[in-house]
């Protein structure tokens, strides 16, 4: 074993060091564009996603965009993203101006899908035997939100186009009967959505008179807020039992509560 | 006599024609007439609605990207991991795959334009598309979501046959652009990690492609028309079957050739002969 024999040895693994390293490198960089791309790309805020999806992080992971909601849907409501649609491509949503969710009983587009993007458990409740039973009223497609100022009800107009649209009338949304004070003289029929009972289907903002809807379905992660556990409707059952369990003391931490009262107060900077 | 003997000339060229736009035509039927046959896409299908299919490369970047798919597309994605894998090899790419339509006009247009260049110096390797699987895995861990389905060509003109393309047909123009200037077979040979997880999960699988050297005449015509040459490396010098996973099994060889020196076998069978 001469030192000859070992010398072309040493090229070859450099070379295959080399190598690697520049695949490496190749492979950060494409890594890293794909990434930037993907991070613009799988985010659209407003998208409402078919019943029974379960959250947007979840779902854009879960959702292998086969189109078999799509496929399942007997109005073509649901659509399938195209590119150019600006929405994460492949994957199912609703355009509720243009067609709504009609809330078919059987809920075909939920029960078609595969890979558990959509889960039936989640628009289930159980019928008398305890067996889970379909439920397409439990769908939390998104909430519908109206814009008080462009709704002509909230003008004083008769219009009550939404709530008559809306397939869980009065108790989705109901009209409530007010002084209108902007004329003194007149009844306000405006209607109001409650967001125990919407579906989001979007049935509404379809029906919706004005030009651009004053009435539409927003995700409800968008659309609410979120009071928390101490903050109760006082005289209501259900509500108050939520106290029950709770610690004595709560803390609640913000950038004001680290200081101390009269420090902030002298300070000036309320 | 001519005609049959131009259609023995491409009579796997047909078939596979004929198998990938029946696979089109029976998923745009089961959109837009409802027929039952093949619903969904090549990412997740169902035969006559009961027979769930999956890809497996996109549930292994679902698996990647940190949640854990329903059983269902699981199920799926096994079973069509062990029939190419065990027994059809790497022909998703040659007889489903509808970007293999694109790539092999490409190729056709390459050749109609004049002698092909030689592959001694490409713009990258044939390892590259291994690259590509481990970094779209990577890219599935950190994006949370499964990244080459976000981007793939072949879903994008897949779904774009049955649902419609909207800007998709760009990404298909693409590849054929980059298939006819830039590198030959660039896409499907060097780039597309489906393909190369076929590769890599198909090396082992049943039906190939097998030579007999006795009947060669060294022609080469074989070598000229396949779309992975690095394949037939032992045409002319030794007997016996394709081992390699990158085979797509598209059967040009057999067709192509005149000594009758290339044949579909089965693996076990061809060795012992």
């Amino acid at each position: 074993m001469s030192i000859d024999d070992k010398e072309p040895r040493m090229p070859e693994r450099r070379k295959f060091f080399i190598n690697m390293a520049k695949g490496l490198g190749a492979a950060t960089m494409g890594g890293l564009a794909w990434t930037g791309f993907l991070d613009g790309k799988k985010v659209y805020a407003t998208i409402l996603r078919p019943p029974g999806a379960v959250s947007e992080k979840e779902f854009i992971a879960k959702c292998t965009k086969c189109g078999l909601c799509v496929e399942a849907c007997p109005f073509k409501a649901l659509i399938l993203a195209e590119p150019g649609d600006d929405r994460p491509v492949g994957t199912p949503y609703f355009r509720m101006r243009e067609k709504p969710c009609r809330m078919c009983r059987d809920i075909p587009c939920t029960v078609s899908c595969p890979t558990g993007a959509l889960l039936p458990s989640l628009v289930s409740d159980s019928d008398e035997l305890g067996r889970p039973r379909l439920n397409i009223n439990l769908a939390k497609i998104g909430l519908a939100v109206i814009d008080r100022e462009t709704c002509i009800a909230y003008w004083g107009i008769q219009c009550d186009a939404c709530y008559r649209a809306c397939p869980v009338i009065d108790k989705a949304i109901t009209v409530e009967y007010t002084k209108n004070e902007r004329t003194g003289k007149h009844a306000l029929l405006a209607p109001v959505v409650h967001g125990g009972h919407c579906t989001g289907c979007g049935l509404c903002e379809h029906a919706c008179v004005t030009k651009k809807a004053s009435v539409f379905v927003l995700p409800r992660e968008l659309a609410m807020g979120e009071s928390s556990d101490r903050y109760i409707r006082a005289w209501e059952g259900p509500d108050e039992e939520k106290l029950e369990g709770l610690p004595e003391d709560t803390e609640t931490v913000t950038p004001r509560s680290e200081k101390s009262p009269l420090e902030y107060l002298n300070k000036g900077d309320l | 006599m001519i005609v049959i003997n131009r259609f023995r000339g491409i009579r796997f060229l047909a078939l596979r024609r004929l198998s990938q736009i029946t696979i089109i035509l029976l998923f745009a039927a089961g959109n837009l007439l409802g027929w039952h046959f093949l619903r969904g896409n090549l990412s997740t299908s169902r035969i006559f609605g009961v027979v769930t299919l999956s890809d497996p490369y996109a549930i292994l970047q679902v698996l990647a990207s940190g949640v854990l798919i329903s059983g269902e597309a699981l199920f799926g994605g096994l079973i069509v991991f062990l029939f190419f894998g065990l027994i059809a090899g790497r022909s998703f790419c040659s007889w489903v795959c509808p970007v293999n339509i694109v790539a092999d006009f490409a190729d056709w247009l390459r050749k109609a334009a004049g002698p092909g260049e030689s592959e001694k110096n490409p713009v990258m390797g044939r390892d590259v598309r291994y690259w590509v699987i481990a970094v779209s895995l990577a890219v599935s861990f950190f994006t949370g979501v499964a990244a080459f389905e976000w981007v793939s060509p072949i879903s994008m003109m897949h779904r774009g046959l049955i649902f419609g393309f909207g800007m998709g047909w760009t990404m298909v123009l693409a590849v054929f652009l980059f298939d006819l200037t830039v590198l030959r077979h660039g896409f499907c040979g060097h780039v597309c990690p489906l393909g190369a997880f076929y590769s890599i999960i198909t090396r082992f699988s049943l039906v190939r492609v097998s030579h007999s050297s006795d009947k060669c005449t060294h022609c080469m015509r074989c070598r000229q028309i396949c779309p992975e040459q690095q394949v037939l490396t032992m045409v002319g010098t030794t007997s016996g079957p394709v081992t390699s996973g990158e085979c797509t099994n598209c059967g040009r060889c057999i067709d192509v050739c005149n000594d009758d020196a290339m044949k579909f076998g089965v693996r076990m069978r061809t060795a012992k002969t």
